[in-house]
């Protein structure tokens, strides 16, 4: 396992750092390079790049793409925080690249890496196909209700609330890198179990009964030890412990006969 | 020999578009593959934010809305550019693209009696943009790929497609780029549909993706197929200041209001019915007006004020405006006036289709916002695209599906062979340039002269100003540095490539705008003010040669509405 060292503080002594900022105009980055199949181990490179106001982690990677080292290899698309292409481990915590600002983080020593614990392709891009895949065992689609409707189906904005957080998740992974019990084990996590919650949450859903089932098991929602690593590393801020927790209770209710 | 992947129909692009060409095809029975650069949940139409247009008529104040008002409304808006036809068929169609989208998951915004919300937007005559809070390109893309992975439709993620497998006129596959390991691929089908995007990358300021380079375009007129009305380009009046994120018409849909520096609503002025809902185009000339004569903020700017909307409206309807101002300008809308400035946002041009999607080539279709069918015209309305994209995506799924079913075209390998060692050829160029020039200060220049000289104001000098820097810029790109040879995720060389379908699509429209003498929606011509159906009620196509764009024109089809003067 890869160990992430962490170079400075973040947000913290807001003065030193604007001052610094202020006189150099320049942000040292600390970026971690690895190509598994040409080295035997990581490391870190410095670059220092010119700060422009707003510039975002993301843009000054393009910086150090485009004018200091074109071997870098990232991934990116939206640079507007909705597409998930960019959740990195970045001055030790977890952010999409795009929506991090520069001046927010210490200037002298920005620490750029992938999401831990994943399988590294190359610098910061990270085998995602595993992650990706998981999805296919929760049936990961909505299924129509047994009554068919002509127009749309009703459904009240307090059951529309219901769904509100729970599908504004992105599949940046941050919440599979940051769950110890991912890294162990074949655990559905918290990623793929919310994804289950909220086609179960959705009051147009027909299949909850077979999801349900599916997120039973060792495997499944029993697994989550409730230490909230993912709700720490979601950059949509979702609550993907209450998911499960309520992924739990629909199953109790299930298994003592309520439904 | 080994075989070559084949699939009947291969999609290229992952977004809206694509998801929803692919689904169709599935359903109808066909062996279909989508082969994508980024996985299809990162493609650009997730960060759509307003909505999607379909006369539902389900908002209190919009009972009376019809097909045929949404239709005549984008005509209208389309500054009678738009294909009369295409647009009846887009506005007859949109509620069931829309209600069949709820059908499989999408969760749409709710009005008090538990149906599909609906927001006004600009041109828009009633309340007719569904929506689902401020995100819902990301939900609805969600909610297709859900169904591509129900239908088992096989995704090839991470290739770049650099050109087409070519039988003579007709099109059987795609040669494309493996991100992740540098590999060449040449895969072979028998209708291939491009649902590749926009192109805003090619200029400064553009909402659009970093991916958004236009380069599908480039593929589709390199190999003959015209490109349509390309010199219409849509800039959005309210991008963030900046990076020039967008942030949606729905905000003024809610009430938002415009603000110049002395505090003037000054879109009375402009527009004095529809005032701050005007259309874009009308609306990003007024700002940039505004600008341009001084009444604008110091950095070139002007307020979009939410203030009044109050705290719950903007946490209930705009929860994704509100994230990005503060993560991205350090503005709370709640309490503080967010500054905007235009930026380009849409392509209303692209790949010449019927509307089936069917491309002047055999074997190419099109579809989403690469393609032109026409609907768009000079002008699209909001909410249109995201129309659009699942509309004519469906038609060109089931237009190819037919298609490969009745008659197997035959396969080549020969021809994929020879496209594969042209795509290696080309790549292995690049890597072997001998030149001095940068890629990304080309690209720069491109952009910023994209956006000063073929952007919101036109003049004749500056158009032809823009086609001597392009000529000057292609000339350097001739001469451009060594790429990095490495194999995984190798940006330099795949964006290096990929800057030169670019150029080539950044001629298009500087030439398409320089051709055309009038104005009309978008393009704003300060030398030829006036719209002028005499000569140039017409679409531009534009196709290939070796010298440049030759520019021929067609008519427009006018079915119920003739031309009136575009009033708001
Ligand atoms: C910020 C923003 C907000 C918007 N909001 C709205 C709205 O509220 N309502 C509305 O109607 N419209 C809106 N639009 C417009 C609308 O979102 C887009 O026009 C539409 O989503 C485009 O969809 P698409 O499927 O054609 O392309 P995209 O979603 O851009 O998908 C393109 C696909 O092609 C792939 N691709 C590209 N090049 C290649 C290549 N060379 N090889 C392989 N694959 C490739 C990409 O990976 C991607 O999967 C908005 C646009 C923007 C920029």
């Amino acid at each position: 396992m890869l160990v992430i060292k962490s170079l400075g503080p973040d947000e913290r002594s807001k003065g030193v750092e604007k001052s610094y900022l202020m006189a150099n105009k320049k942000a040292v980055f600390n970026v971690f390079r690895f190509d598994p199949d040409k080295e035997k181990e990581p490391h870190y490179d410095t670059f220092s790049v010119e700060v422009k106001v707003k510039m975002s982690v993301l843009e000054a990677l393009f910086e150090i793409l485009e004018k200091q080292d074109n071997t870098l290899a990232f991934r990116f698309s939206c640079r507007g925080a909705i597409c998930g292409s960019c959740a990195m481990f970045i001055s030790g915590k977890y952010r999409l690249a795009c929506e991090t600002l520069v001046e927010k983080l210490d200037p002298r020593g920005i620490e750029v890496a992938p999401l831990p614990h994943l399988r590294i392709l190359k610098d910061l891009a990270v085998d995602m196909e595993p992650f990706y895949r998981k999805f296919d065992r929760i049936m990961p689609f909505f299924q129509e209700g047994k009554q068919k409707v002509e127009r749309e189906y009703i459904q009240a904005i307090r059951e529309r609330k219901e769904i509100d957080e729970i599908t504004d998740c992105i599949l940046c992974a941050a919440c599979e890198s940051a769950c110890p019990l991912t890294w162990t084990s074949d655990y559905l996590g918290p990623a793929v179990l919310t994804k289950a919650y909220r086609f179960v949450a959705d009051s147009r859903e027909g299949a909850t009964k077979e999801r349900l089932s599916l997120v039973d098991g060792e495997d499944g929602v029993w697994r989550c030890h409730t230490i909230f690593n993912c709700v720490e590393a979601c950059p949509k801020r979702i609550n993907q412990t209450r998911a499960i927790e309520k992924l739990r209770k629909g199953l109790f209710a299930r298994k003592l006969g309520f439904k | 020999m080994r075989d070559l992947p084949y699939n009947q129909v291969l999609v290229v692009g992952g977004g809206l578009a694509g998801l929803r060409a692919a689904i169709e095809a599935a359903d109808r029975g066909v062996d279909v593959a989508v082969l994508s650069l980024v996985p299809p949940v990162r493609s650009h139409s997730g960060a759509a934010q307003g909505g999607v247009n379909g006369a539902l008529a389900n908002a209190e104040d919009g009972r009376d809305d019809t097909p045929e008002r949404h239709a005549f409304d984008t005509v209208k808006g389309s500054d009678y550019l738009g294909d009369q036809d295409a647009i009846q068929i887009m506005a007859d169609e949109a509620p069931a693209r829309i209600i069949e989208m709820e059908h499989w998951g999408c969760p749409f915004s709710r009005t008090k009696d538990g149906k599909i919300a609906q927001r006004p937007f600009g041109g828009g005559g009633f309340p007719r943009t569904c929506y689902a809070a401020d995100k819902t390109g990301h939900y609805m893309l969600h909610t297709l790929y859900e169904q591509a992975v129900k239908r088992r439709v096989k995704v090839y993620m991470e290739w770049a497609s650099a050109y087409f497998v070519v039988d003579g006129r007709r099109v059987g596959g795609v040669v494309a780029f493996h991100l992740p390991t540098g590999q060449f691929e040449a895969f072979q089908a028998d209708a291939v549909i491009m649902a590749t995007g926009g192109y805003g990358r090619i200029y400064a300021r553009s909402t659009n993706a970093i991916i958004n380079t236009g380069y599908g375009m480039a593929m589709a007129y390199l190999a003959g197929a015209p490109l349509e009305d390309m010199e219409f380009v849509q800039f959005h009046p309210t991008t963030l200041l900046g990076n020039n994120i967008l942030m949606t018409e729905g905000a003024r849909g809610e009430g938002g209001l415009l603000f110049n520096a002395k505090g003037e609503r000054f879109m009375e002025r402009y527009a004095p019915t529809a005032k701050d809902l005007a259309p874009r185009d009308m609306v990003a000339r007024a700002i940039q007006t505004e600008i341009n004569e001084g009444r604008g903020f110091p950095g070139g700017y002007v307020n979009l004020d939410l203030r009044r909307l109050g705290k719950q409206k903007i946490m209930e309807r705009l929860p994704g405006i509100r994230d990005i101002c503060i993560s991205f300008s350090g503005v709370d809308p709640i309490t503080d006036p967010i500054p905007i400035q235009p930026g380009q946002h849409y392509s209303m041009g692209g790949i010449g289709t019927d509307v089936w999607g069917q491309s002047e080539l055999p074997g190419l279709f099109a579809a989403g916002e690469c393609a032109c069918v026409s609907v768009h015209g000079a002008n699209r309305l909001g909410g249109n695209s995201l129309l659009d994209t699942v509309l004519f995506g469906k038609r060109a799924g089931e237009r190819a599906a037919q298609v490969v079913k009745g008659k197997p075209a035959p396969r080549n390998e020969k021809a994929a062979q020879a496209a594969l060692e042209r795509v290696r050829k080309a790549y292995a160029g690049l890597i072997a340039g001998t030149g001095k020039e940068d890629p990304n200060q080309i690209r720069d220049e491109m952009r910023e002269s994209m956006f000063e000289l073929v952007g919101i104001f036109r003049t004749q000098d500056k158009l032809v100003q823009a086609v001597r820097k392009l000529g000057e810029l292609s000339e350097r790109y001739r001469r451009v540095r060594a790429c990095y040879d490495g194999k995984k995720f190798n940006w330099d060389l795949v964006r290096t490539f990929e800057l030169g379908g670019q150029l080539l699509v950044a001629e298009v429209i500087a030439k398409g705008a320089l051709a055309r003498q009038e104005s009309r929606g978008s393009h704003y011509r300060v030398d030829f003010p006036n719209r002028d159906d005499q000569s140039w009620l017409k679409h531009t196509l534009a196709h290939y040669s070796s010298q440049g764009p030759v520019l021929k024109y067609k008519p427009v089809t006018v079915a119920k509405w003739q031309p009136e003067a575009r009033k708001y």
